[in-house]
């Protein structure tokens, strides 16, 4: 089975959840489908939604909540 | 004399840059700390020593106060200066470089922790007789204590969501008929859009100016060095500033700025400050909003028309220093814009958008000042603030100041990534901006309807 990639459109910090207290926005083992958010990315102190470009089920994420990305980098892989 | 002292800088960015230029002026060294993100920026590379205190992420590096205490320590810095944001006002940070034995340039953590809460402050104010915004202080039960309050304060008055901010979950409201029917309204969408359904109500200043005074003390002698108008402003960020507030008569000024002083002198304040009124410009009366314990990014503009280096008196106090000036010494001359410059795209609603910088250039002339961390070949790290640098332009009045700065700003270029400039450009040569007909409200009704 091939893999689908999620990537980052954003520069800045990657978080899984919408606040510190919230449940994870998915879940390793999630499915997605396209718009689907999966993420925030903090950029200059401003938050962005990172939504999914891909759908598929079992995503897995490779950033950690916290991590910094760049654009382009991979942020999870579905299947 | 050789001066064996040393800072250590606790902030990155612009003002990291300026208090390494003020620290070099004075002879003392400068111990800048950095994180991942910031190892090649102007302020590592101006300093004397550089210490790496953690990642980029801010709640690890600058944020991190044992992280800090303990470059401090290593480094044998004898005082710390907090800049603005990230710790400045952290009273907690304060006391802790307190209780190392180290200076801390500003305040005492008691006048920090006292002056940055709200309800104490407010407090505090009103007991030196100086005018808050009239208000319900607190949550409002339901809608006969409003309308008992709204008798007390009178029309127009604002709702406010207790669990709302920067701008959301505000109503105006400007007869009793008008009270009777949106407060419930008010209450259930509160509770809808942010879980709470708790209100206060305000008095509502149809046409108010955001004004401040620009304070020093040294905890015996408390100075002040008159106004700043920095009623431009977008989602409650300052966008533009000026010295002198051109509004104001004489004798409000005085007014605000011997308020300013009270308060200082309550707390005994040491270092540089900035207290921060409403002004209504119809009754004019102005009201405290709060004060800031810290240098405030748009000092520049107050630099300008008093010739004072407030960055270096702070210094100077900060160190156990007394001041040297006096207040019938000051005076104002002239009148000084700033224009924040950020890394936002103003045609993509103001989205931040770091990158390398690619070309800066702007006219070096006298009368046009550019604090800033950017050089040619710069990465501007997407971790932080958006604020890049400060256009500030000098000159005998307020016609030539806007003069000046349509020029400068023509002649301005900053390449590789989106800025603020743009705005700026357009700003200036809006009438309403030139003949100074602003208020609060004015810098977001424009954009929606102008830009």
């Amino acid at each position: 089975m091939s893999k689908k990639q999620i990537m980052s459109p954003l520069p800045g910090t990657f978080y899984r959840k919408p606040s510190p207290d919230s449940e994870n926005f998915k879940n390793d083992g999630d499915s997605v489908e396209i718009d689907d958010v999966v993420g925030l990315a903090e950029v200059m102190k401003s938050f962005h939604e990172i939504k999914s470009t891909v759908s598929g089920g079992k995503i897995q994420f490779l950033i950690e909540d916290g991590d910094a990305i760049m654009p382009g980098q991979v942020i999870a892989e579905v299947e | 004399m050789t001066d064996s002292r040393s800072v250590l800088i606790a902030n990155r960015g612009e003002i990291a840059v300026r208090v390494n230029k003020a620290c070099r002026e004075l002879g003392i060294k400068t111990i800048q700390v950095y994180s991942d993100a910031d190892i090649d920026s102007l302020a590592v590379k101006m300093s004397d020593e550089a210490i790496r205190i953690g990642p980029a992420v801010s709640a690890k590096s600058y944020l991190n106060i044992d992280n800090i205490l303990a470059a401090a320590k290593s480094s044998g810095a004898d005082a710390i200066h907090p800049g603005y944001g990230f710790l400045a006002e952290n009273s907690e940070f304060a006391s802790a470089v307190e209780s190392s034995g180290i200076k801390f340039l500003g305040p005492s953590s008691q006048a920090i922790k006292l002056l940055g809460d709200k309800v104490s402050a407010r407090e505090l104010v009103s007991s030196l007789n100086v005018a808050t915004v009239p208000g319900s202080d607190g949550r409002v039960s339901d809608l006969s204590h409003a309308q008992v309050l709204a008798k007390d304060i009178g029309f127009p008055l604002m709702i406010k969501a207790s669990a709302g901010g920067g701008g959301r979950g505000i109503r105006p409201v400007y007869t009793g008929d008008d009270l009777s029917r949106y407060f419930p309204q008010a209450s259930a969408e509160a509770l809808a859009s942010f879980g709470d359904g708790g209100l206060y109500i305000e008095k509502y200043i149809a046409s108010a100016r955001h004004i401040e005074v620009q304070i020093l003390g040294d905890g015996e002698t408390y100075l002040h060095l008159f106004e700043r108008d920095c009623s431009l402003q977008r989602r409650r960020q300052k966008v533009w500033e000026e010295a002198p507030a051109t509004c104001l008569s004489d004798e409000t000024r005085k007014g605000m700025c011997d308020s300013a002083l009270k308060i200082c002198q309550a707390v005994r304040y040491r270092g540089a400050g900035t207290v921060e009124f409403l002004y209504d410009t119809n009754s004019e009366d102005y009201y405290f909003l709060e004060m800031n314990t810290r240098i405030q990014v748009e000092h520049p503009v107050t630099e300008m028309v008093t010739g004072i280096d407030i960055v270096k008196e702070m210094i100077c106090v900060g160190f156990g220093g007394k001041l040297s000036l006096k207040q019938n010494e000051l005076k104002m001359t002239g009148h000084a814009i700033e224009c924040r410059i950020n890394a936002e795209d103003p045609s993509k609603d103001f989205m931040p958008w770091p990158g390398t910088i690619s070309k800066i250039s702007f006219p070096e002339q006298s009368g046009v000042r550019f604090d800033s961390m950017l050089f040619e070949g710069y990465e501007v790290p997407p971790f932080y603030d958006s604020l890049l640098g400060k256009l500030i332009v000098y000159d005998q009045d307020r016609s030539r100041a806007i003069d000046k700065l349509k020029h400068v700003l023509d002649k301005f270029i900053i390449e590789g990534i989106p800025t603020t400039v743009r705005l700026h450009e357009k700003l200036v040569n809006d009438g309403d901006v030139i003949a100074g007909r602003v208020d609060i409200e004015f810098l977001e009704k424009w954009l929606l309807e102008q830009f």
